[in-house]
């Protein structure tokens, strides 16, 4: 399979009041497309950092990330920001929806930048609910739904626009275990079914044998690379 | 428009506090509606006279300065003036300070100058026949339960009679109505005859406060006005003559500049609000920096956050004072109506609304700036991760 993903020399270091705190060190990563990566580690050792580089939410220190066939490190913030809306969906661990608005609208949100038609993007997401089994809950907010429910809502909004690229952090960590393995199933699907690249932090070893591929992060390097 | 959903369900985050906020936003604009048309209703007529069916003439230093009544006949004499009458402010107390009468001793040409008020025949000649005849406004007859036939003590706040006593007595000879077009507060006047109050009064005999000149032609009287001045020009006693609003007005402006009262009370009524609204604009962003960042992590660009925000600081603003405005609208002519034309409060004008609006917005702008600057810049690693 092709590369998606291609990592090389891949530095990252944080400025903490006067100290520099080198994150990631000198990281080399291919993933490939429609692989399902699970990325873990004890906290600090920087997957969520390099997680974030592979959603181009932050840039590295050194290196480059090339993502299908963008150097996205070398992206300024506004063509960051467009290259994110067309290319990638976010997972996060507490949902991260509007809470003011139904579900059908947190899932419409990645559409608004888009030239679809108001009909166009009800529509899509009536699509997206439908594919996650939340069809009946498109009127309910947030505050109406169980967490599942909420992560559900999440994955609809990450896909509804179509992205290669779906990244996920703890997408399960606020889950109980038979909604985690709800979510883990659909993302399964996803990945099987729809084609989507799925990179995924997590702590939970379980969450991890969704993954085709695991690796493990220490101290910002990667220590360990395992097949499923 | 196609945020504008996602704009006002963020307005509405915390119902509570955004309607409290909004709340005061309709009071603000609600006073800046009704103190604006005060505003215009003192500076409306101080231009151009043409129009006018009736002008006012009275001295041009004041407005307390009386005005020999020898001038009658020669205002009179003056082509496009159709007639003259003249009046005294009397000043009247009723049984107790607190009830003030709107009362003026007049011409006997006085009341033919005023077609509005609608007084029986019998009752306007028992009034010409009555030394002491007075005749009132139904509103106040009904205030003060008078009735025709009635002898009441006025007391004047300014003028004795020649004994020396301020209660000045009157016989009711007739209860007039107001036609339902002047609302200017006829309806809760007195009036009497001069030749008595000129009479009796210790001081001032001979003297007018003002005259009345009804025109034949209103379109003149921009002309007639000047050769009327003409008249008193480089005497002890010029006179100013001008139409009925500015004369109200030029009464009212003794109080002191409306204009500069006006902007003084929304200049700190408008600071408060950009506290205000500026200090519920930063919490409302402050809560919702992660809500922010989720936005940028989805794709919104930096300049759509700032847009955002400043969108909803200038939303807030807007739904505030389109319904302050819009209440002030509606209780000009309630507050008009329910004083019987003594507080005469004009409809707001375009401008009143066109300035509303820029206030609004600059108010909306100046309170969404800087939150919208903090959601534009908010870093979204920082911010997911609630640094």
């Amino acid at each position: 399979m092709a590369t998606l993903i291609d990592i090389r020399d891949v530095s990252k270091t944080y400025t903490r009041g006067k100290q520099k705190v080198e994150v990631l060190h000198h990281i080399d990563l291919q993933v490939a497309e429609g692989d399902f990566l699970a990325l873990m580690g004890p906290s600090g050792s920087g997957k969520t950092t390099l997680l974030n580089l592979i959603g181009g939410l932050d840039v590295p220190t050194g290196g480059s990330i090339t993502v299908g066939d963008k150097r996205i490190d070398q992206l300024g913030a506004g063509a960051l920001a467009r290259w994110r809306a067309s290319n990638v969906g976010f997972i996060f661990q507490f949902y991260n929806l509007m809470p003011m608005l139904t579900a059908q609208r947190n899932v419409e949100l990645p559409l608004l930048l888009t030239k679809l038609s108001a009909a166009q993007r009800k529509r899509n997401a009536g699509i997206a609910l439908k594919l996650v089994g939340l069809e009946e809950r498109v009127t309910h907010k947030p505050s109406e739904l169980s967490g599942g429910q909420q992560q559900r809502v999440a994955i609809a909004r990450a896909i509804v626009s179509d992205p290669t690229l779906l990244v996920c952090d703890e997408p399960t960590g606020d889950l109980d275990r038979e909604s985690a393995e709800d979510v883990l199933g659909l993302l399964r699907t996803l990945n099987r079914e729809h084609g989507k690249t799925i990179v995924m932090v997590t702590h939970d070893p379980k969450a991890a044998e969704y993954a085709d591929h695991v690796l493990h992060l220490d101290k910002g390097m990667l220590v360990e690379q395992a097949t499923v | 428009m196609k945020y504008l959903h996602l704009i006002w369900a963020a307005l509405f985050r915390r119902k509570t506090r955004t309607i409290l906020t909004i709340v005061s936003i309709v009071a603000a604009f609600l006073l800046f509606g009704m103190l604006d048309s005060v505003r215009t209703a003192f500076e409306t007529g101080s231009t151009s006279a043409v129009g006018a069916r009736r002008l006012v003439t009275s001295s041009r230093y004041s407005i307390i300065q009386p005005l020999p009544q020898a001038l009658q006949n020669r205002i009179a004499a003056i082509p496009g003036v159709r007639k003259v009458g003249y009046a005294n402010w009397f000043g009247g107390i009723y049984q107790d300070p607190k009830n003030f009468v709107f009362s003026y001793a007049i011409s006997p040409e006085y009341l033919d100058l005023y077609p509005e008020i609608e007084l029986a025949p019998a009752q306007r000649k028992a009034f010409d026949a009555t030394r002491t005849g007075a005749v009132v406004g139904r509103t106040l007859a009904k205030r003060y339960g008078w009735k025709i036939g009635d002898k009441i003590p006025l007391q004047s706040t300014i003028f004795p009679q020649k004994n020396g006593d301020k209660t000045w007595p009157m016989d009711i000879v007739g209860i007039f109505d107001v036609s339902k077009d002047a609302a200017n507060g006829l309806d809760q006047a007195l009036f009497f005859h001069w030749t008595y109050f000129n009479e009796a009064n210790a001081y001032g005999q001979g003297t007018v406060g003002w005259y009345i000149d009804e025109l034949s032609d209103p379109s003149q009287a921009d002309q007639v006005a000047n050769r009327i001045d003409a008249l008193s020009a480089n005497s002890p006693n010029e006179t100013k003559t001008q139409t009925e609003q500015a004369f109200q007005a030029s009464f009212a402006k003794q109080i002191g500049n409306i204009g500069l009262i006006v902007v003084g009370i929304m200049g700190a009524v408008f600071f408060t609000l950009v506290l205000l609204a500026g200090n519920t604009m930063a919490q409302a962003v402050r809560e919702r920096t992660s809500e922010l960042a989720v936005l940028k992590t989805i794709g919104f660009s930096r300049g759509s956050v700032l847009m955002m925000v400043l969108a909803e600081a200038v939303l807030l603003l807007v739904l505030g004072g389109l319904i302050g405005l819009g209440i002030a609208a509606a209780l000009g002519p309630l507050v008009t109506k329910g004083s019987g034309g003594l507080v005469n409060l004009p409809s707001l004008g375009l401008s009143t609304w066109m300035t509303g609006m820029a206030l609004m917005i600059v108010i909306g702008l100046l309170v969404g700036v800087l939150p919208a600057l903090r959601g534009m810049r908010l870093n979204i690693v920082d911010a997911l991760a609630g640094r």
